[in-house]
């Protein structure tokens, strides 16, 4: 397996490549620029750095004005933190005039680990999908969340792009390219397939794994946008597939399961079984502890779609 | 400090007027909108538009044009009236306001109206994002090639000025006072807050809802430079803001002082006009109370 590495590092590596490529790029970030690793960006380039202290608001508002100036601004918390505390800035500030601020939530999921609930955000994705003009990225490996970020600061409009703390393997394959509103098989299979994002994607290829050993041929899918949704793909998996599966470290209630969800409703495609955390509040542990307690590892998953193939009948 | 003569203060304060006429008609015509927060920043939009702002309005995004927030969007009427004067769009579209398909939304809406810098609506953004766009000026490359350009910002040209209007009842919000210290922080000479201090919001006396004062302290405590004015006097006005441009090392905020509803009797320092718009009989009592007002300009 290759070597394990946490998204929010290669964000790291991404932004200060960005600052070299372009002069137009400036970092906000509220207190935390050693966790978010966006010190890498703060020391090359103090004079486009800007830490506005524990006021994510402000941060919002302000990497807006930026924005509305002719920059290109990225806006660094906790996903929860940013998301949640600053929603009406999003909102108001940065979705409904579509301005170039990209918003970087850091530890994001149950993988933040022993802070606990307060600090684990399942409802991130959620809460930035349904905003009008919102581009919302989960890269799922240290490859695909550099080409993510960069997708970003190229992108024209808002960004929320998903960044953990949980080692994670890169599955990107050879030659990889992302983009925006595309999704990617990582692996085939005619009888399920899964449709994941995030660390969910190399969970998925471990699930898949398993159940060919049980005779189940799953495909796998990397859903890194989540919006815009890759809609033929996951049509495509809907016709092809008898059972479609997601995973996200994220609630089922407003993420990429309930985006295939609504795919899915509006046609005759095939049963969906969602994996996530259910209607629920996190907890505190290790992120291993929690992934195992709320079914979100690969023998757990496993598990699930097997229990959700043998309802088929 | 520039001197202001006469014709032009009263040049400015009869456009002040004339806006409140015609925001009254808007107001009345659509049986919709804010009065009593538009009818008191009259003379502080007056005075920015057609005197004090470095502006083009055949080129609303020209990159080097001053921005005028306008943080306490729900009193916009005034806004896109002052708009409609200076020539940034025909006055007739004025009726349209707050009907469907109108460029002019019942809060501002950047994406709609050129113009417009900044969406409103929800209070308490206009520090923030007004320090973001005084950031981007400092961080303009013309700004930069002065030597230690963000290391010492008081001495640095800045390519254009923002100026933020902000409500008195909108300083309840705590985000606003993020926003001013990140202004002092950095030391954003380059801003200016204007607050359009009427005394008055949704549900009472500002001094009853949520207790403001000492307000030119508070802001002084954050490290602001603090004028306080008559909102209504177009003299103070303009010399508050000539004062304020001058001061490089730190933003500057100005205290109006101002009366809500201002002009029409019955409705300053009444609460119940914030949001409410006239039936016939108000509306021509009020029609008549400022024409009436405006004729001490027109001599």
């Amino acid at each position: 397996m290759s070597p394990m590495e946490q998204t929010r590092f290669a964000y790291g590596e991404a932004l200060l490549e960005l600052g070299q490529e372009r002069s137009d790029i400036v970092v906000l970030d509220a207190d935390l620029y050693n966790s978010t690793r966006t010190v890498l960006f703060g020391k090359a380039f103090p004079e486009r750095f800007l830490d506005l202290g524990i006021a994510e608001a402000d941060m919002v508002s302000t990497g807006a004005g930026l924005a509305a100036s002719g920059l290109v601004a990225f806006c660094n918390s906790f996903a929860m933190f940013l998301t949640g505390r600053c929603y009406d800035q999003i909102r108001i500030q940065v979705a409904y005039p579509s301005l170039n601020v990209k918003l970087a939530g850091s530890s994001a999921g149950l993988t933040q680990g022993p802070d606990g609930a307060s600090h684990q955000s399942l409802e991130d994705v959620a809460l930035m999908r349904i905003l009008p003009h919102m581009t919302v990225l989960v890269p799922a490996d240290d490859v695909e969340t550099k080409q993510a970020t960069k997708a970003a600061a190229a992108h024209q409009g808002p960004v929320y792009l998903r960044l953990g703390r949980y080692p994670t393997p890169t599955i990107s394959p050879e030659g990889y390219q992302f983009q925006i509103g595309k999704g990617v098989e990582l692996r085939p299979g005619r009888d399920i397939a899964i449709i994941a994002c995030g660390i969910m994607v190399a969970k998925a290829l471990e699930a898949a794994e398993l159940l060919a050993k049980q005779g189940l041929q799953a495909r796998v899918i990397n859903m890194a946008s989540v919006k815009p949704l890759d809609r033929a793909l996951v049509e495509q998996a809907g016709r092809e597939a008898k059972l479609v599966v997601t995973a996200e470290e994220h609630s089922i209630i407003g993420g990429l399961g309930s985006a295939v969800a609504e795919v899915l409703a509006e046609g005759n495609y095939a049963p969906l079984w969602r994996i996530g955390t259910r209607d629920e509040f996190g907890q505190s542990a290790s992120a291993d502890e929690l992934l195992d307690h709320y079914g979100l590892t690969g023998p757990k998953v496993a598990a699930q779609i097997a229990a959700a193939w043998a309802k088929l009948g | 400090m520039h001197y202001h003569p006469e014709s032009l203060i009263v040049d400015i304060s009869a456009r002040a007027q004339m806006a409140r006429i015609q925001v009254l008609k808007m107001i009345y015509a659509g049986q919709t909108g804010h009065l009593g927060g538009a009818l008191s920043c009259a003379e502080i939009l007056a005075a920015l538009f057609f005197h004090h702002l470095r502006l083009d309005p055949q080129r609303p995004d020209w990159p080097d044009r001053d921005r005028l927030l306008f943080s306490k969007g729900h009193a916009c009427a005034m806004l896109y009236t002052m708009m409609a004067y200076r020539g940034y769009f025909p006055v007739e579209e004025l009726m349209s306001f707050r009907r469907l398909d109108s460029r002019l939304q019942g809060h501002p809406d950047r994406l709609k109206l050129p113009g417009i810098e900044v969406a409103a609506g929800p209070l308490g953004h206009g520090v923030a994002i007004g320090a973001g766009m005084c950031l981007a000026a400092k961080m303009d490359p013309r700004a930069r090639a002065k030597p230690s350009a963000f290391a010492a910002p008081s001495a640095q040209a800045s390519p254009w000025k923002v100026y933020t209007v902000l409500g008195d009842g909108e300083l309840n919000a705590g985000v606003i006072w993020e926003g001013v210290m990140t202004a002092a922080k950095y030391r954003l000479g380059n801003l200016t807050a204007i607050v359009d201090y009427n005394g008055i919001q949704q549900t009472g006396a500002t001094a009853d809802v949520m207790p403001t004062e000492p307000i030119a302290d508070k802001w002084a405590a954050f490290n602001w430079h603090v004028q306080e004015i008559d909102g209504h006097n177009v003299g103070e006005i303009l010399g508050a803001l000539d004062r304020a441009d001058e001061v490089h090392a730190r933003p500057s905020v100005i205290i109006a002082r101002t009366t809500k509803g201002k002009g029409v009797s019955y409705m300053e320092y009444d609460h119940r006009w914030h949001g409410a718009p006239p039936n016939q009989a108000q509306y021509e009592q009020a029609l008549a109370e400022l024409e009436e007002g405006l004729k001490p300009w027109q001599k």
